[in-house]
């Protein structure tokens, strides 16, 4: 591992952490390559869903053949949890039908043919001082709404409605999430070295939204160049500090980060919000700074490609709803080892059995896993050595949970909280009987919704 | 199109997340138990050889053996060589007399396997350690074999040396526990006797009547013996180093926590402590305790068996704790020199409840109901 730094900066805070825990390897093995810019070619085609976050799908506006321009809304957001969904390029809409999204169940999406002309790529590294005064709560609030910004971790749910001030609930502080614990993924690692600034307006603006009065950027210790980057770029900031977290999975996970950085306690079952906290992805902070100085919608990510089975591992800058082939094709295609494509990092990224889907705007990253890398062990009786309970970060009891879903007990596992499950995916990680434990507790959670 | 579909055509695999796992698996953890036994093992096999080996051997084949038969009569996917059947051989037969003849063992070995766990659904699903199972239905059956303690070769060649040092040791052939015992029972017959006399109205000759505080139970003096392995008793018994050994193996390795080893070893040795600084004329020395029997093999082998103790970290202490103190009132109070046994098998009744009371509460409180 590298050095910290060592000079003694009054922003820098101590080492946080939280119990229990995993140290998966880490294998960011694409965190030296610079973010690039994938255009995509006339003739090509972008899927933009109407369901890319959590809360209602949009309603489309527009039809097959309405000639459409980039950073035009062609999804309408009708419902508070929501957020509108814009076209990415400028093009032609082929058709508007029920096509396959990376959930695995098809979902009403946009088709988009790229035409000639495409606007002139965005300055997404360096933003102009901002001048906060010039910016109310209210105002601020609702360019991110329209701006269809969601969290860019992997929840993709919708920005404003943490922001959004509530008097019985004030906010005192917001973190930005900038720990990456995932491993192989690197995409919130490059965004921070490459363009600090807009991360760190963005962090004011929804202070100021959100009513904050401090902000705190939690960066893992596995990342000093990152923290060294970020140190610089809050020298004069008032208000915001760093702190350095210990690289542990999942530190990003928002329950954990608050406890390891505010020792705080989200209530079982509650926000963040109830603890003052608003927790924001570094990459939403940036995209909050990009609506809010240019009113620039949520057209484009970066993308980390990543893992053995891809000839060309990298950082990329994609416009939404680009189709995980074409990025593939773009990396070089798969190896011939190639067995498992994931849409995030191995921890916690759903598998995809298509490459025929799109990118989505909570998409950080698509890893591609190699037969060497790809565990095939069969599972083996529970010999109750208890490691899934010591490790457990919301320090569940796994195995009776998963006992309980097996056996169809939805009483007995809700008993034991399966709800407070958040899926990191540390059990079955540590399973020395190699039980999905995981995948258990998410079939107990499908069962008990169903019963409701 | 035609590139796209290039570039997909093969079939992706597709599963439920984490797609990342330890290299750790239960038989790696059995072979690492089984790997901590061998200091013990060997030490066993270098103090008692030949018998030794037959009480082993006879142990391992009759486990591997009854859970392969079980599995295929019941038509199961064959679990004799997951390892776990090797632990319970070795813990079982690392804890009989080598005197023991082999049949016995045998005996023991597929009462242990088919009883105390196949019985329950094999792997991961019996409430008792089989291993001491199988040792309380010798010690039902075979009372006598089980409690005859030969002498190790290493105190033949070694008895000029160890009678001038250990004298009533090699007069009465015991095991050191029945010589930390010997002082206790005389001290209680003492005071019987004093009671009948008090009560027959001899108050003077009552008073006279108690036991000598200069003198200390002879087995403090083999306590170095105790601790390296020259003494009687049932293979794994005599050398508490090699258990040292093998249980620091598994701290390091991470097979076991901490929590069981300290609370076994804290709370014995704290009864052990507070019942010499009473009386040392009565009561052995701490370390006899301590490095005596099976406390060692039973703190770190024994009682950190996975299946049956508790599953949180809290419940493991009281677990611990429970065994240690239950080791320690027997052989005080109890009618055996040795303890290890039937504590191990009462705590286990308890893992359940232990369970329930100690249950992990989530991160943010229980919910709300």
């Amino acid at each position: 591992m590298t050095q910290l730094p060592t000079g003694i900066n009054r922003k820098l805070k101590g080492k946080y952490t939280f119990k229990r825990g995993i140290h998966p390897p880490h294998r960011k093995m694409s965190q030296a390559s610079p973010v690039e810019r994938v255009v995509i070619p006339a003739g090509h085609t972008v899927l933009i869903p109407m369901s890319q976050h959590i809360g209602a799908p949009c309603e489309p506006i527009v039809a097959a053949k309405d000639e459409v321009t980039a950073g035009q809304v062609i999804g309408q957001a009708n419902a508070f949890v929501s957020a509108p969904v814009h076209s990415s390029i400028n093009g032609v809409v082929k058709q508007v039908a029920p096509l396959m999204h990376p959930s695995g169940r098809k979902v009403l999406t946009v088709e988009i043919t790229a035409t000639e002309q495409q606007p002139e790529p965005n300055n997404w590294k360096n933003c102009p001082d901002i001048d906060l005064e010039k910016y109310e709560p209210d105002a601020i609030c609702s360019v991110i709404r329209d701006a269809g910004l969601v969290g860019m971790g992997g929840a993709a749910f919708p920005t404003v409605v943490k922001l959004t001030q509530n008097e019985k609930k004030p906010v005192d502080t917001i973190i930005l999430n900038g720990c990456e614990c995932e491993p192989y993924l690197t995409s919130d690692h490059r965004l921070m070295l490459e363009a600090p600034g807009p991360i760190i307006a963005g962090l004011q603006l929804a202070m100021k939204a959100a009513g904050a009065k401090n902000g705190i950027i939690a960066i893992e210790d596995n990342k000093p160049d990152a923290i060294n980057g970020i140190l610089e770029a809050i020298e004069n900031v008032p208000n915001v500090s760093l702190a350095i977290c210990k690289t542990k999975y999942p530190q990003g996970g928002e329950k954990q980060l608050i406890k390891a950085v505010l020792k705080r306690d989200v209530p079982n079952g509650g926000l963040p919000l109830d603890v003052g906290v608003v927790v924001v992805n570094v990459g939403t902070a940036s995209a909050i700074a990009w609506a809010c100085i240019e009113g620039r919608p949520f057209t484009e990510r970066i993308v980390t490609v990543t893992g053995k089975g891809i000839t060309r591992q990298g950082n990329f800058l994609v416009p939404i709803g680009l189709r995980v082939s074409e990025l593939l094709k773009h990396c070089g295609g798969l190896t011939d080892d190639a067995a498992k494509v994931l849409l995030g990092g191995p921890m916690m990224g759903p598998t995809t059995a298509t490459l025929d889907v799109p990118i989505l705007k909570g998409t950080s990253g698509i890893t591609v896993m190699s037969e060497s890398e790809v565990s095939k062990q069969e599972a083996t009786a529970c010999i109750r050595c208890s490691r899934c309970v010591d490790f457990c970060p919301m320090n569940l009891v796994p195995t009776r949970i998963a006992h309980a879903s097996k056996a169809r007990n939805v009483e007995m596992a809700l008993d034991y909280d399966l709800m407070a499950c958040m899926e990191c995916g540390s059990c079955a990680y540590v399973c020395p009987a190699q039980i999905p434990l995981t995948q258990y507790l998410r079939s107990g959670k499908a069962q008990a919704r169903n019963k409701k | 199109m035609a590139e796209k579909e290039q570039v997909q055509e093969k079939i992706l695999l597709v599963s439920s997340s984490p797609h990342l796992v330890e290299p750790a698996t239960s038989r790696r953890v059995m072979i690492e138990v089984a790997v901590g036994c061998a200091p013990a093992a060997l030490a066993a096999l270098y103090f008692f050889r030949g018998p030794a080996a037959a009480v082993l051997i006879s142990c391992l084949a009759a486990a591997i053996g009854t859970e392969w038969l079980f599995n295929v009569i019941r038509k199961k996917p064959q679990t004799a060589f997951d390892g776990s059947v090797i632990v319970t051989a070795l813990i079982l037969g690392l804890s009989l007399p080598p005197t023991l003849p082999f049949w016995m063992a045998i005996i023991g070995t597929i009462v242990a396997v088919s009883v105390a766990k196949m019985l329950y659904g094999g792997l991961g699903n019996n409430i008792f350690n089989p291993a001491m199972m199988g040792r309380a239905f010798l010690m039902a059956c075979f009372g006598m074999a089980m409690t005859t303690w030969s002498p190790n070769t290493y105190q033949e060649s070694q008895v000029e040396k160890a009678k001038a040092a250990q004298q009533e040791y090699v007069k009465t052939e015991a095991t050191p526990l029945s010589l930390a015992k010997d002082p206790i029972k005389k001290a209680q017959k003492l005071e019987e006797q004093k009671k009948e006399e008090i009560a027959d109205g001899n108050l003077d000759y009552a008073k006279t009547l108690v036991i000598d505080k200069s003198t200390r139970p002879p087995v403090n003096q083999i306590t170095g013996s105790i601790f390296m392995g020259a003494t009687r008793g049932s293979l794994g018994e005599t050398s508490a180093l090699c258990w040292l050994i093998g249980g620091l193996f598994l701290l390091w390795r991470r097979t076991i926590t901490w929590h069981i080893p300290v609370a076994v070893l804290g709370s014995a040795g704290v009864i052990a402590m507070l019942v010499w600084l009473i009386n040392p004329a009565v009561y052995a020395n701490p370390l006899v305790h301590l490095f005596g029997g099976g406390m060692i093999m039973c703190a770190f082998f024994i009682a950190t068996d996975p299946v049956t103790c508790p599953l949180s970290r809290s419940g493991r202490v009281l677990f611990g704790l429970g065994v240690g103190g239950l080791i320690m009132l027997i052989r005080l109070k109890g009618g055996y020199p040795e303890g290890v046994m039937y504590a191990i098998l009462l705590m286990n009744s308890m893992t359940p409840l232990l369970d329930r009371w100690t249950r992990p509460t989530p991160l943010g409180g229980k919910a709300a109901k």
